[in-house]
């Protein structure tokens, strides 16, 4: 088993989401991201999915997307190659004595404090998912009230591989 | 301008002959502006066979065929015939009336989400919201479901954008799709590296799938197994291609073929697949394709090269296009001892059946009858034990055979049948099934009566869903259940109800005489039972 991220660039069309989605559930493929968002030009959407297979599964998968007729164009983003961020919203519970080493914590990872609560605070994070993993981890000896993670988005490095579109 | 004479406008542009429909509310707009077109409508009697009936005049015309039907019931009605086009890759048009766009997603009479069904099983589908996005939409669907691997579309459309005012009428010439692009011309340099490996084999083989036919490449594949004297094997969707007693053709693979079809595949030194799925009927084991040879697997959808056996060789395009460049190359290929091999191959082994002769033999039967067919005829085999014989033992000369062959879809053959002979009334249309498959659509009767379209259906009648009965009889040990079709009508007093003639073959000794009636006249449709021993096998 194998990590790889996907990059599609799609025809902003109504259900395109959903055909996505929907190829990986019925062939069995994984899903472990998939971020969507609209691009500089309104026509398409740009969609980030990470996705783990062994080297066949990954070959169909970059296929079958492909024969998705919506689908303008598709890349593998190589880490060497690209970069990738995701942000995560954390919200932690912590104590008078607490407090503090959590904001020291968030200042080590050049992160911010976007809510302050009696009992609780809530950290905006950004980074690749080693960052965000390492950060997690470290938070371990506390109790994490909720998580959001939005999945990574991510752009090939340099102009190289930049898709124009006609 | 309604958006559903808009609809009629685009179906005569793109040259629609046949629209097979059953009507309801939500799609009443679009059949009260078909009547003012010259497109003939077929009334079918249960929305499946609808599609099932495109399928066969795609199969026959190398067009999208067309049905349409109403929203709900009708819609979900349908799937089963989109998913057997899916399947085979058969272009389809499916038109599906839809509620009052307004009201969408809010679960009113007949309201499915027919496009979220079917994801799974259409090239494409579209769900109209605006009634000037029509011309564009049909245009569109006709070259997504004609195109690259062809299969069927889905247009649904609201009841008031079928009412609603079209500003102007406008059916584009060109398609302009950003991102559907598919590779129909095959790679150069793949090309030469085929010819270099034909050029060194010993013992190379040709296996044809359907993709053949749907690209229409069967005069270019026979020239060039002609030309270097190349055996050819077929799938099951491949049968056809090649003239069932072409002296270099030894008939169809899998688990149902003929053993020396598998055994010249699994001995050659260079295979080439084209147009074939390698799926499991097909190839078992793949393995023993890739194994000690050399695979070049061709198909116009790059998905389906290396998702079942990794080829040597991988060559996206369209099978036309590729032998025909093909053509373009002068090499030579010598396998005379390869072909000697193979007829001995031929000779013996041939499957021996002991047919009980107070039955008739299914095996003698099909084949006498597809002697005595015309040369151009029509096959239509249903799916069960009558489909595996129909493949043993259709001698096709210059026709086709059709079958549901990816889905196995029970009662595909009678509706296939009416779609083909709609298309071409001048043929000889066959449709040959079990007595389980002719029940699924034996409602089709009155449409044939109604509509005049003339098919002769044999039934194969031994009272038992056959295929599955001899699949309990291997894996349970005779412990059948579910599969006696005790209390099925008499079918002489169903061909009378219909006003359709009637023979009943007990045994072989009447076999000349029936066949003598039915294929005197191409015109008169006749229903002619055979009745065969219930526990004959088809190996």
């Amino acid at each position: 088993m194998q990590k790889k991220v996907f990059q599609l660039l799609v025809d902003n069309t109504s259900g395109v989401l959903s055909r996505i989605s929907g190829l990986f559930s019925r062939r069995g493929y994984n899903i472990e991201s998939i971020t969507a968002g609209v691009t500089a030009d309104p026509r398409f959407t740009r969609i980030t999915i990470v996705t783990s297979g062994d080297d066949e599964i990954l070959e169909q998968i970059e296929k079958q997307l492909s024969k998705l007729v919506d689908i303008r164009d598709i890349k593998e983003l190589k880490p060497d190659e690209s970069v990738y961020r995701e942000l995560i919203l954390v919200k932690v519970r912590v104590s008078n004595e607490q407090r503090q080493s959590i904001i020291a914590l968030t200042d080590t990872f050049r992160g911010k404090i976007i809510d302050v609560a009696p009992e609780c605070l809530t950290v905006e994070l950004t980074g690749n998912q080693s960052k965000i993993e390492a950060f997690i981890s470290l938070l371990d000896g506390y109790e994490i009230l909720e998580l959001a993670r939005t999945g990574i988005a991510g752009l090939g490095r340099g102009i190289e591989n930049v898709t124009f579109i006609e | 301008m309604t958006g559903a004479d808009a609809i009629i406008k685009c179906l005569e542009a793109e040259g629609v002959e046949t629209v097979f429909g059953y009507p309801g509310v939500a799609i009443c707009p679009f059949f009260n502006s078909i009547l003012d077109s010259d497109i003939k409508t077929v009334l079918i009697r249960t929305e499946q066979n609808a599609a099932h009936a495109a399928s066969g005049v795609a199969r026959i015309t190398g067009k999208p065929g067309v049905c349409a039907v109403t929203s709900g019931p009708g819609a979900t009605n349908v799937i089963t015939g989109i998913a057997t086009a899916f399947a085979d890759s058969i272009p389809l048009i499916c038109i599906t009336g839809q509620v009052n766009s307004e009201l969408l997603g809010s679960d009113v009479f007949q309201e499915a989400d027919i496009t979220g069904a079917v994801e799974s099983f259409v090239k494409y589908s579209y769900l109209i919201k605006n009634v000037n996005d029509i011309p564009r939409v049909f245009k569109e669907a006709f070259h997504i479901a004609n195109t690259g691997r062809k299969g069927p579309v889905l247009i649904d459309i609201p009841i008031d954008i079928q009412n609603a005012q079209i500003k102007q009428f406008h059916y584009p010439e060109e398609v302009n799709l950003r991102t559907y692009k598919p590779t129909v011309k095959g790679h150069a340099v793949q090309i030469k590296k085929v010819i270099r490996e034909l050029e060194k084999a010993k013992r190379p083989i040709i296996c044809v799938g359907g993709g053949v036919l749907l690209a229409g490449a069967q005069q270019e594949l026979r020239a060039f197994s002609e030309k270097y004297r190349i055996p050819v094997v077929s799938t099951m969707m491949g049968i056809g291609v090649m003239p069932t007693k072409h002296p270099l053709y030894y008939g169809m693979v899998g688990n149902n073929g003929k053993p020396c079809a598998n055994r010249a595949m699994n001995e050659s030194d260079v295979l080439i697949m084209v147009g074939a799925r390698v799926a499991d009927r097909a190839v078992s084991q793949p393995d023993l394709i890739t194994q000690n040879k050399i695979l070049v697997h061709i198909d116009v959808d790059p998905a389906e090269i290396g998702k079942n056996a990794g080829p040597t060789i991988p060559l996206v395009g369209d099978a036309k296009h590729i032998f025909q460049d093909f053509a373009k190359e002068e090499f030579t290929c010598d396998c005379e001892a390869w072909i000697g091999t193979l007829n001995d191959y031929r000779r013996e082994l041939m499957p021996k059946r002991n047919p009980n002769p107070a039955y008739v033999d299914p095996a003698r039967f099909i084949e006498r009858l597809s002697e005595r067919m015309e040369d151009n005829a029509i096959y239509v085999a249903d799916v069960g034990q009558n489909q595996i014989w129909s493949c043993g033992y259709h001698i096709v000369k210059q026709g086709r055979f059709l079958t549901s062959g990816g889905m196995g879809t029970m009662g595909y053959s009678i509706p296939a049948a009416m779609g083909a002979k709609t298309a071409a009334p001048d043929r000889q249309v066959i449709a040959v099934c079990g007595d389980g498959s002719f029940q699924m659509s034996m409602m089709e009767l009155a449409t044939m009566r109604q509509h005049n379209i003339p098919v002769k259906i044999i039934v194969l009648k031994n009272n038992y869903l056959g295929m599955v009965r001899e699949y309990q009889h291997y894996t349970y040990k005779d412990n059948y259940s579910v599969v006696d079709l005790t209390g099925s009508p008499d079918l002489e007093k169903l061909a009378a109800a219909y006003d359709m003639p009637f023979r009943r073959l007990e045994n072989m000794d009447q076999c000349e005489e029936v066949l003598d009636v039915l294929l005197q006249d191409n015109n008169q449709s006749m229903l002619v039972e055979c009745l065969i021993d219930p526990m004959d096998l088809v190996k």
